[in-house]
């Protein structure tokens, strides 16, 4: 039967019922204890002294531990080792863990952990890019510099050159369901954790060095996460870790979850972005030369902020072939919350740069944008004059976007909009229309090589039903029910025999967290391996047994086809079982062609290419800068989708997440560093109403070049960028006002859209 | 002698015997007792209280609740109903949402600031009940799944309570009806998709609740505007709950301890809309809803503030009593009655006093309340409409203003005669512009006439910069908003909410 099939998701029916379990629904064993932080409310300092006695006196407390009582290693870093669990007698940022609050409930935990009296001496803290500059507050000595060509040299020679500069601002994940986990003892020292993680394998690395066992001493499970959107790639550590630690202590279960304010204030966010650049063009825009410059800031701990930095770098080209390019990178450390992974991974900020570019580029020409964007696009395949490659040196191979481009515009009636908006602009004064077109291109692999592998666990058992797993993780993305499709097809066999089982580090070992749009790539070629291996076995098997050449056994619709006989899959297993077949395998995936060299910036750190494009239009309100966006209508690029409606949930998602992120989504922390929007009172994701009146969303008709899993694409991470489309229709809108070029800053909030508003009016 | 306890911690009751109790602020704390789970201080608050309601079909009779116990962590904690999740415990997410039903309906609300107390004599319907008892699926729950409603799933209970409400209410206002349920996994197309496709189908029986019969009587929930005057007159330390939508916000957010508290939500004589000849008087517990209700046909742009007030949800609970009592400067509801001419309306025992709205509120945190006084009712005379509210904020929906401003201007012969302009948002409390009252007033309603006026409201306002919005720009909005008054009693588009693509 075909793979692909727009089912629903998987856990729908316990979705709406109430019977899909997250990590705090877990019935939990008697006695188990509950846990919560103090934290630092100074963003930069030294402990001088801790007076923790009121905090051990409360009612319900069992134990408090301060980084001293941690009986291993104290860190949760993912990546540099820079990350205490509980503060070392350094502070680096407000809500930072200072001492951990063991109690008998969670109410009991949260009040206690406000008791602890700190006695701090203050340092200034680094918080903004100039301060972080001055101070040379880095995580690599110096900035990251990948270049193609002469850059300086294009940009002088060029008849026009533009200059400016972006601020961006971050983003927090706003997962549902907040950081989470739950530990349970085990005999002999080991330890069974419950974790909402996008990375059970690096939970139990981390677990295993605070608890001081091997890495088998430790087994996490993750049946799913409410919402992760790269916010649970890291940012559970610390939970996991202190759990262990505390039922190691204690002897009983414990169970740690962030209040949505602790959430907020603890865990990191996406990096914000400056970005300042220099372009050089002819009379028709075409690009000869530009120059980024991307400031980020890092926060107090190194976390991922290398590979996203980097990952920024390489998505400063988009779709477009910039013939002489430089990019610089300065990622700076500050004395914030530590920012992290969040979908698009830095390649999102550095998009927005490009297409800023030639969003200006067009304002400076009078041309229509989309015109801009056409003619330095990418050719449709390697073009040996032209070069096609990237800054990075890759060559881009299966560039989609011509053929997607003119469909989308058609189909969203671009030009004709186009031109009835303008008369709109021409014949009111108040309310403004714009539209903007933008196009994405996402390169779709680890730039850490080493994690492009997963590995698979598959059972069938002798009533031929199937038990499933592999090391992805599901977070609502649908990533389960696809490989469940897989595994169904490769079978021939109802998806409803397949079981779908929680993520197990002790079923499918050494995983890759479930990122980088990667999850349904790389386990979907890992079960299909581990399934082709039982399906090999069982077809020899049947082959022998019928005097028949095994390649022309057949299994579909439930039936195995062996010369004239037809058995059901059932009556395979248990004959299988019976002739002694093994019927488990395990599978293993490993990406090919990929070679990346991060420090030079040269290779091949992309498999492949996910491309999608959105036109979306807006009105904004000239005299408050209130804004909204009317219409969107989006062509994605899913390869040969696994599942359309799967698929599409995903585009509608990501694009109204990517426009929340460039709109109303504003982190603001004052300046002795806190946080002020800690709380969706105060932070505003998109709610219902945000989303477009009209909202079309298609998927485009094509089937990856390269040969992933059927043919079909990642489909996480790319569309998280057409919401910059509605960023571009706001400054669309904005620049109707006057001559002036809006060089709007995101995001793009009433007031923001207000101060641009008024700077292409009065110049101010 | 307290015969019943329960335990500060975990909020289990334990029978008690040989008290030794000591009076600590009216907190009676028990020594040498140990609950069921192990904690050594057990107590029985002095307004600990029994009440009755149905969950989900079944009654449930509880004593010895601590009045600030919320229906969530009731039902996950002690019911291990864990359907109902708990995203933000402060009443912005809905992903604990459930529906309450009592004499007035059934209604969505958040059960994260929900206390229990406030459930006496309603039924309360969880996710868990929402297919019928047979395991069929409730239209909600099949469309959202054939819809592809849920991603994650986790604000998916949430949804299906909202939408199971506003079905069972026949409300197809769907945008509206889920303003208070974030998700963030679908970008809301798909929920909305599935709204539309069950709205055509008929409500299961199962999900239409009776309230249960009258419950006991509990002094601290007093049944009448009387009673409540009587037990606030001899606790006048108490606190007053009405919607608890933000006193719900001390308890989960500030962990404040609350003792005695005083629920009003069974004073159904303060739920009164009256509207007159010449007056309409307004209940100090009117909800939101009810109070948007009645003002679409007498002052609709009023209605439409309301509507953008706060999510169904908080809607649902929020009384204009509250949103006057607790005295916040950026309450949205006090800037358009004083716009309106309010009075409020005061009771301490049996004595009442009247005073103008914004007298009422003296600076920030501080309200012209004696103790043991409440609020009863608000009023305001029956007039034209001239009555425009401009609600600020960087989400149309639930979001709190960052400049409120409502204006209240009649013109007579091109010539100003009265207005009265209050804001929002732009002060240490919700405050009139009277300077720019003054300049308006006697001058030519003209693009020109209102220069004055525009300039005037420096001498008004000095704002502040916070999280919401820069001080430059509240002060320059709120001067916007004249300018849109203006141009909206001129017939032109001020609003982008008004325009399609």
């Amino acid at each position: 039967m075909s793979v692909t099939a727009p089912l629903p998701h998987d856990a729908a029916p316990l979705h709406v019922t109430g019977g899909a379990r997250y990590i705090d629904d877990i019935p939990t064993p008697a006695g188990t204890l509950h846990l919560a932080f103090g934290q630092s409310g100074i963003a930069r300092g030294r402990i001088t002294a801790m007076d923790l006695a009121a905090v051990r006196a409360a009612e319900g407390v069992v134990a408090v531990l301060t980084a001293g009582d941690l009986p291993f290693a104290n860190d949760v870093s993912p990546s540099a080792h820079d990350e205490p669990l509980l503060s070392d007698g350094t502070v680096h940022h407000v809500g930072q863990a200072i001492f951990l609050v063991v109690a008998r409930s969670h109410l009991a935990a949260r009040k206690a952990a406000r008791l602890g009296e700190i006695t701090y001496e203050e340092a200034e803290p680094l918080l903004s890019v100039e301060q972080a500059l001055n101070a040379d507050s880095r995580f690599e000595d110096g900035p990251r510099i990948y270049e193609k060509g002469d850059a300086a040299t294009a940009i002088a020679a060029a008849s026009h050159v533009i200059e400016g500069s972006i601020e961006i601002g971050g983003q927090e994940h706003f997962y549902l369901e907040g950081q989470a986990a739950l530990a349970v003892p085990q005999e002999g020292g080991d330890m069974l954790v419950h974790s909402s993680t996008q990375h059970p394998t690096e939970i139990q690395h981390k677990v295993a060095e605070a608890i001081g066992v091997p890495m088998h001493g430790v087994r996490v499970e993750t049946r799913r996460m409410g919402g992760g959107f790269g916010g649970k790639e890291s940012q559970g550590n610390a939970l996991a870790c202190a759990c262990a630690v505390a039922a190691r202590l204690t002897g009983k279960a414990c169970k740690m979850r962030y209040d949505r304010d602790d959430d907020m204030v603890i865990t990191g966010k996406r990096h914000d972005f400056r970005i300042t650049y220099r372009a050089g063009f002819d009379d028709t825009g075409r690009i000869s030369g530009v120059e980024f410059t991307q400031y980020t800031r890092g926060g107090w701990a190194q976390d991922l902020t290398l590979p996203v930095a980097d990952r920024a770098m390489l998505h400063a080209d988009n779709a477009y072939l910039l013939p002489n390019a430089r990019i610089e990178s300065h990622r700076l450390k500050t004395n914030m919350q530590s920012a992290t992974a969040y979908r698009g991974f830095g390649g999102p900020q550095g998009v927005v740069g490009i297409e800023r570019v030639i969003d200006h580029i067009a304002h400076d020409l009078g041309l229509d944008p989309v015109e801009v964007r056409k003619r330095n696009y990418y050719a449709e395949a390697p073009d040996a004059d032209a070069g096609n490659t990237t800054p990075y040196g890759q060559v881009v191979e299966d560039f989609e976007l011509h053929g997607m481009t003119e469909a989308l515009l058609a189909s969203s009636d671009y030009a004709a909009r186009r031109a009835a908006i303008a008369e709109w602009n021409a014949s009111h004064d108040i309310i403004k229309k714009g539209i903007a077109f933008s196009p994405v291109k996402f390169g779709i692999s680890f730039t850490l090589t080493h994690l492009n592998q997963a590995g698979a666990l598959v059972h069938v058992y002798q009533d031929g039903s199937v038990h499933l797993n592999h090391g992805g993780t599901e977070m609502g993305q649908g990533l389960f029910q696809k490989v469940a499709q897989v595994a169904a097809s490769r079978f021939g066999i109802p998806l409803e025999m397949v079981k779908i089982t929680a993520t197990d580090t002790a079923k499918v070992p050494n995983t890759s967290a479930t990122a980088a749009s990667s999850g349904s790539d790389l386990n979907g070629m890992a079960v299909k391996a581990a399934c082709d291996t039982i399906r090999d076995r069982i077809a020899a098997f049947l082959a022998e047994r019928h005097q028949a050449d095994a390649t022309t056994v057949r299994f579909a619709d439930g039936q195995v086809q062996v010369a004239d006989a037809s058995y059901t899959f059932a009556e395979v297993a248990g004959l299988a079982y019976a002739g002694r077949v093994s019927l488990s395998a395990t599978g293993f995936y490993k990406t090919p062609k990929l070679e990346w060299d991060r420090i030079k910036g040269r290779g091949r750190p992309f498999f492949y290419f996910a491309h999608g494009a959105a036109v979306t239009e807006v009105a904004i309100d000239t005299l408050t800068g209130e804004n909204r966006i009317l219409r969107a209508d989006i062509l994605h690029d899913a390869g040969a989708s696994l599942n359309p409606a799967l698929d599409i949930g995903q585009v509608e998602g990501g694009y109204v997440q990517g426009a929340g992120w460039l709109t109303t989504e504003e982190l603001v922390w004052d300046d002795k560093g806190r946080l002020r929007t800690h709380a969706p009172s105060t932070y505003k994701i998109p709610a219902c109403s945000d989303r477009p009146d009209v909202f079309n969303v298609a998927l485009w008709d094509g089937r990856n070049r390269e040969d992933t899993i059927y043919r079909s694409k990642a489909v996480g991470e790319p569309p998280f960028m057409l919401g910059i489309s509605a960023f571009l229709a706001l400054s669309n809108a904005i620049a109707s006002c006057g001559d002036a070029y809006p060089a709007l800053d995101a995001p793009a909030t009433a007031e923001q859209v207000w101060t641009a508003i008024r700077r292409v009016r009065n110049g101010i | 002698m307290l015969q019943r306890s329960i335990c500060f911690s975990c909020q289990i009751a334990v029978c008690l015997s040989n008290l030794n109790a000591i009076n600590d602020r009216q907190v009676f704390y028990v020594a040498s007792k140990t609950c069921k789970t192990g904690h050594n201080r057990v107590l029985r608050r002095v307004s600990d209280m029994d009440i009755t309601f149905l969950l989900n079909g079944e009654t449930v009779a509880l004593s010895g609740v601590s009045p600030t116990m919320t229906l969530l962590d009731w039902l996950r904690e002690q019911r291990h109903l864990t359907g109902t999740k708990e995203g933000c415990n402060e009443g912005d997410c809905g992903a604990c949402t459930v529906m309450v039903t009592d004499g007035t309906g059934a209604r969505a609300l958040n059960a994260c600031i929900l206390f229990l107390p406030q459930l006496q004599g309603k039924a309360v319907r969880t996710v868990e009940g929402v297919s019928g008892p047979d395991g069929t699926l409730h239209p909600v729950q099949e469309a959202m799944i054939t819809h592809h409603g849920s991603q994650c799933g986790f604000c998916t209970p949430g949804f299906v309570m909202s939408m199971t409400a506003a079905h069972l209410n026949g409300a197809t206002d769907h945008d509206d009806q889920l303003a208070g349920n974030l998700c963030r996994c679908t970008g809301y197309a798909p929920i909305i998709r599935a709204a539309e496709a069950a709205a055509g189908q008929p409500v299961p029986q199962w999900v239409r609740d009776d309230a249960p019969a009258a419950p006991p009587a509990a002094p601290f929930i007093p049944e009448n505007a009387d009673a409540l005057a009587e037990i606030y007159a001899s606790h006048p330390d108490a606190t007053l709950v009405a919607g608890a939508t933000d006193v719900g916000l001390w308890v989960t957010k500030q962990l404040r301890d609350l003792d005695p508290v005083i629920f009003l939500n069974r004073c159904d004589d303060l739920r009164h809309i009256e509207i007159g000849e010449t007056e309409i008087r307004v209940g100090a517990m009117v909800d939101m809803n009810a109070m948007g209700a009645a003002m679409a046909d007498l002052h609709p742009s009023y209605a439409e503030m309301i509507r953008r007030y706060a999510s169904v949800q908080v809607r649902n609970a929020a009384t204009v009593g509250g949103n006057i009592a607790n005295g916040s400067p950026i309450g949205d509801n006090p800037p358009a009655l004083i716009a309106l001419g309010a009075t409020l309306h005061l009771r301490k025992g049996g004595s009442r006093r009247t005073l103008p709205l914004e007298e009422f509120f003296v600076a920030y945190g501080k309200q012209d309340r004696a103790p043991g006084e409440f609020v009863e009712a608000v009023s305001f005379a029956r007039q034209p409409d001239r009555l425009r509210c401009y609600k600020l904020s960087k989400r149309f929906d639930q979001d709190i203003s960052a400049v409120c401003g409502c204006f209240n201007i009649t013109v007579d012969d091109g010539i100003v005669r009265a207005a009265r302009i209050a804001f929002g948002g732009m002060a240490a409390t919700p405050t009139r512009a009277r300077t720019v009252e003054t300049a308006l007033i006697g001058q030519p309603w003209t693009a020109t006439g209102i220069g004055a006026a525009q300039d005037a409201f420096d001498a008004d306002f000095t704002p502040m910069s916070d999280m919401r919005a820069s001080a430059r720009y509240r002060l320059e909005t709120a001067r916007a908003m004249l300018a849109r008054y203006f141009a909206e009693d001129g017939g032109q588009t001020v609003s982008v909410l008004e325009v399609s693509a």
